[in-house]
């Protein structure tokens, strides 16, 4: 068993465990394009999960808080994403590629100054006051998730929301047998790319390394000089934005979204950052692109076991690593 | 004017009263040195004056400014630095990262930087490598290293030869007698005799509260006393 | 009764007054109130009140917070549906129901509370809600079995027959004392308040003995019970089963109440957000809590609803004001509510009006 464990870890450790499951999928799928196909989903859902994520992990790392709230501001991202969308529909639709860019710019930066700000609300109202005290903060918080989605409720209505796409985002490219639709390639890049961002703020700025101090050792990080209560702030208000961007992506992604996006995202959410470990995106990352990737093989494989499957995948992980895949050192 | 002056200090963690009325006067310059027994309150003395908790009543001043209130990265801006018990090392960082952290600008002055790497080889050896990697005596010499790595007027250290080897001890006692002469050292300790060789002053705490003070040449003389307050006789 | 954990101030007594008051005026209920709504809703408040108590156990007592409390419920309800479905209408459905109810509840219970072993103790939130999403989903998708969305409806044993007579009249007809009909509705209602009263005693006297005092040490400081040397986590699970039971018990003498049961009467999220809203509105920690904040919600849900959708339409002509007092608006003020609750008054009013009041 130490062998394997060896092995695997010379090999990239936790990291070759999606690699692993897409070639196990591979062989039980048979056809290459329908994997290819299913993989691209896989890894498309599993950034937008990340994003979702990402916050949470690194806001329960540092600052030793549960935030479940904190699908509020994926379903607040999707639907105001939604509307600024609707709003540019002109845009949306020209042949101009630099309009339609412009458009998903827009909706994009409202569903992320959304967070910016709304997180900084809810960090100083709601959260702050109830810091040391595990059981007010679920209940609190939770209470702030029924909250906003009846805001939602209230202000979108019931029905459900559909979501203009950009025309150049529209469509799939056909590669030989294998299709590929346009928009999942562009919420990977995207993904990609704020992950890229992430790592490099978190592992070549100062603010990054305070960050990842603080989530081993906030009171040493104080000692040392910083008032890591302001740290927690601007963690939140990021964190926040993230999920907002998430949503705002989902939304995109799904076309059709309704009030309880939040409350559905939540348990994925959660679920990825149990799998994945508090405190680090990486294992953040991890753990979203394996439920990405299993929540597409198993839909196509066993669909009545697909949501289940994330449960499965959880009580799995946590048998073999308790404290997920790759929680932040500690 | 002492540089650092305990005043009746109370404190309480959760229901428990573990300081009574500690009252201490740490001059400017040296090592000073508070032993105790363990539970005596060592630890929490140096805590409640780095502001970790919260002495009610009572006041701690620096250099003539109360400081009982402050923030602890108030108090840390303050030129204190603080050595905890468990060291306070960020295994998940570099050596470079850890020292970077304790810096003002984020920038090494070159000539104190060669100090520490003579004074600490082995953080030179790892300086790329994540702390976690470093063996106990190498993590407290991290620790040491990053309260000094910027002037200091007061550092604050907590018991750093547990469970070192007797050679580390030694190198860490020659550290410190350096580093104090041009700062000074609150240091609690368990280790008399690590204690006795670096000490001008001290002062014993005993249940929460200081139950003799003076200088160490004349406790180190007095073995009786030594008995009375440490227990040492085997 | 409480007499190891709680010094009795006059606080106490004004709540096990108001608590007294709340039992007289479900015990005569049918009597008091000739609608059959009002009946409903004693139902309902009887309960509410254990599934609440039970969910007390954990929350307020040992300190666990669980997500999968609407789950338990869901199995005894869903136990009792299925098996009187299949079985037909008959007490020997109604025990092999609440049997199979309380063994699936036993076994997830021990299931989730063995995972709790290995994780931390953070962690177990977040498993309990998943799971609690993964019984509704299965609910549904299971149909042929659960009838999927719509849910079952069946029919309870006969001496609850709306139509039996329980004690005629002269003239053959059935008897009504009061002006209430002596029928099988009647006996329909004290089965649920008995059999509700007998659960919330039996819960009471367990936090009044000396395992009630351990829980609450478990709950102050974890790390020093286990120093005292209590296995936390056998005491946990414990616990977390017990209250398992007693929740799928509720819900099956719901299920034989209602004689109907579906996702949304027996394991939405709704309904744990409602225990949620009453545990932390009547008291956390305090048996009589759940008395209050049962009673208080479900009045609420009820009668509240029907008050704001008065006011708007009185309003109509007022801008804004109805939109904000539109009964659609109603889980939005709850919310509201809730968190104000949790911030201002984290006892609740009984563990408020509780703390007042000079110690005796």
């Amino acid at each position: 068993m130490q062998q394997i464990n060896d092995f695997a870890g010379r090999l990239g450790g936790v990291y070759l465990l999606p690699v692993v499951v897409a070639a196990l999928a591979f062989v039980m799928i048979g056809a290459p394009s329908s994997w290819v196909t299913l993989t691209v989903a896989g890894l498309a859902m599993g950034m937008m999960i990340f994003l979702m994520a990402s916050g949470l992990s690194l806001v329960f790392g540092l600052m030793d808080v549960l935030n479940f709230g904190h699908s509020a501001f994926v379903s607040f991202g999707a639907f105001i994403a939604a509307s600024v969308l609707a709003w540019l529909s002109g845009w949306l639709e020209a042949d101009a590629v630099s309009l339609n860019i412009a458009a998903l710019f827009l909706a994009f930066g409202a569903a992320i100054l959304f967070g910016l700000v709304a997180g900084w609300f809810f960090e100083t109202v709601i959260v702050k006051p109830v810091y040391k005290d595990h059981l007010r903060q679920i209940l609190i918080t939770m209470g702030a998730l029924i909250v906003a989605e009846q805001m939602i409720l209230a202000i979108w209505g019931g029905t459900p929301v559909s979501v203009p796409r950009p025309e150049f985002l529209e469509g799939s490219l056909l590669i030989g047998d294998i299709t590929i639709e346009i928009y999942r390639i562009f919420a990977f890049l995207l993904g990609l790319g704020v992950y890229a961002a992430l790592y490099l703020t978190l592992n070549r700025t100062r603010i990054g390394l305070l960050i990842r101090a603080g989530v081993e050792n906030r009171e040493m990080v104080e000692a040392l000089g910083f008032r890591v209560d302001r740290l927690f702030v601007a963690v939140f208000m990021l964190g926040s934005a993230l999920a907002a961007l998430g949503g705002a992506m989902w939304a995109g992604y799904e076309t059709l979204i309704t009030p309880a996006l939040g409350a559905e995202m939540m348990i994925v959410v959660f679920i990825v950052v149990i799998i994945g470990g508090l405190g680090s995106i990486q294992g953040t990352l991890l753990g979203a692109i394996m439920v990405g990737l299993m929540a597409n093989y198993i839909g196509y494989l066993a669909p009545k076991l697909a949501l289940a499957s994330n449960m499965i995948l959880m009580v799995a992980i946590l048998l073999w690593r308790p404290n997920g895949l790759k929680p932040a050192a500690k | 004017m002492s540089l650092l002056s305990l005043n009746s200090m109370k404190t309480n963690i959760g229901q428990y009263a573990v300081l009574h009325d500690v009252t201490l006067e740490v001059p400017e310059g040296g090592v000073f040195v508070l032993l105790g027994r363990n539970g005596a309150g060592k630890t929490t003395t140096l805590r409640s004056i780095m502001g970790l908790w919260q002495p009610s009543p009572g006041s701690v001043l620096f250099n003539g400014q109360d400081i009982t209130a402050m923030h602890t990265a108030d108090i840390a801006r303050l030129d204190i630095a603080f050595v905890p018990e468990n060291m306070g090392v960020f295994g998940g960082l570099t050596v470079e990262e850890n020292l970077i952290l304790a810096t003002a600008k984020g920038r090494f002055d070159p000539t104190r930087l060669k100090r520490i790497y003579e004074l600490f080889p082995a953080l030179e050896t790892f300086w790329t490598k994540q702390a976690w990697a470093l063996s106990g005596g190498q993590k407290q010499m991290l620790a040491v290293a990053r309260a000094i790595i910027e002037p200091r007027a007061l550092i604050l250290i907590d018991e750093p030869t547990k469970g070192l080897a007797p050679a580390i001890v030694d190198a860490m006692a020659d550290a410190f007698r350096e580093i104090a002469q041009n700062t000074t050292i609150l240091l609690v300790e368990q280790n008399f005799e690590f204690a006795k060789s670096l000490g001008r002053d001290m002062a014993v705490i005993d249940d929460g509260r200081i139950a003799h003070s003076g200088t160490m040449a004349d406790f180190a003389a007095d073995t009786a006393l030594q008995d009375r307050l440490l227990s040492l006789s085997a | 009764m409480n007499a190891l954990s709680q010094t009795t101030t006059s606080g106490t007594k004004a709540v096990k007054a108001a608590v007294l008051l709340i039992f007289a005026l479900l015990l005569f209920a049918p009597f008091l109130f000739q609608d059959v709504r009002a009946l409903e809703v004693a139902a309902r408040v009887c309960v509410f009140i254990v599934l609440v108590a039970s969910y007390d156990l954990l929350i307020g007592y040992t300190g666990i917070v669980s997500f999968a409390h609407t789950m338990f419920f869901g199995f005894g309800a869903y136990g009792a549906a299925i098996s009187l479905k299949q079985m037909g209408p008959g007490w020997d459905a109604v025990v092999v129901g609440a049997l199979a109810g309380m063994g699936v509840s036993l076994i997830v219970a021990v299931a989730i509370g063995l995972l709790s072993l290995r994780v931390k103790a953070i962690f177990f939130a977040m498993i309990t809600l998943a799971t609690a999403s993964v019984a509704l989903v299965l609910a549904s998708q299971l149909s042929d079995f659960t009838g999927g969305e719509d849910g079952i409806t069946y029919r309870a044993p006969a001496l609850f027959k709306t139509a039996t007579k329980l004690m005629l009249d002269e003239n053959g007809k059935v008897l009504r004392v009061f002006g209430v009909k002596i029928n099988g509705k009647l006996a329909a209602y004290y089965f649920v308040f008995f059999s509700c009263l007998a659960l919330f005693v039996v819960m009471l006297r367990m936090v009044g003995s000396p395992l009630g005092t351990v829980l609450k040490a478990i709950r102050e400081n974890e790390a020093r019970a286990e120093a005292i040397g209590y296995r936390v986590v056998s005491y946990r699970t414990f616990v977390f089963c017990i209250a398992a039971l007693v929740a799928s018990l509720a819900g099956t003498i719901y299920a034989i109440w209602l004689k109907y049961t579906g996702p949304d009467t027996a394991l939405s999220f709704a309904i744990m957000i409602d225990i949620l809203l009453m545990v932390v509105i009547g008291g956390m920690g305090t048996m009589w809590g759940a008395v209050i904040g049962a009673t208080m919600l479900v009045l609420s849900q009820y009668y509240l609803r029907d008050l704001m959708g008065a006011a708007a339409k009185a309003t109509v002509d007022i801008p804004i004001l109805p939109h904000v007092l539109d009964p659609d608006r109603w889980l939005f003020w709850l919310g509201i509510i809730f968190i104000l609750l949790v911030y201002f008054f984290p006892k609740g009013i009984a563990g408020t009006v509780m703390a007042k009041g000079a110690p005796r």
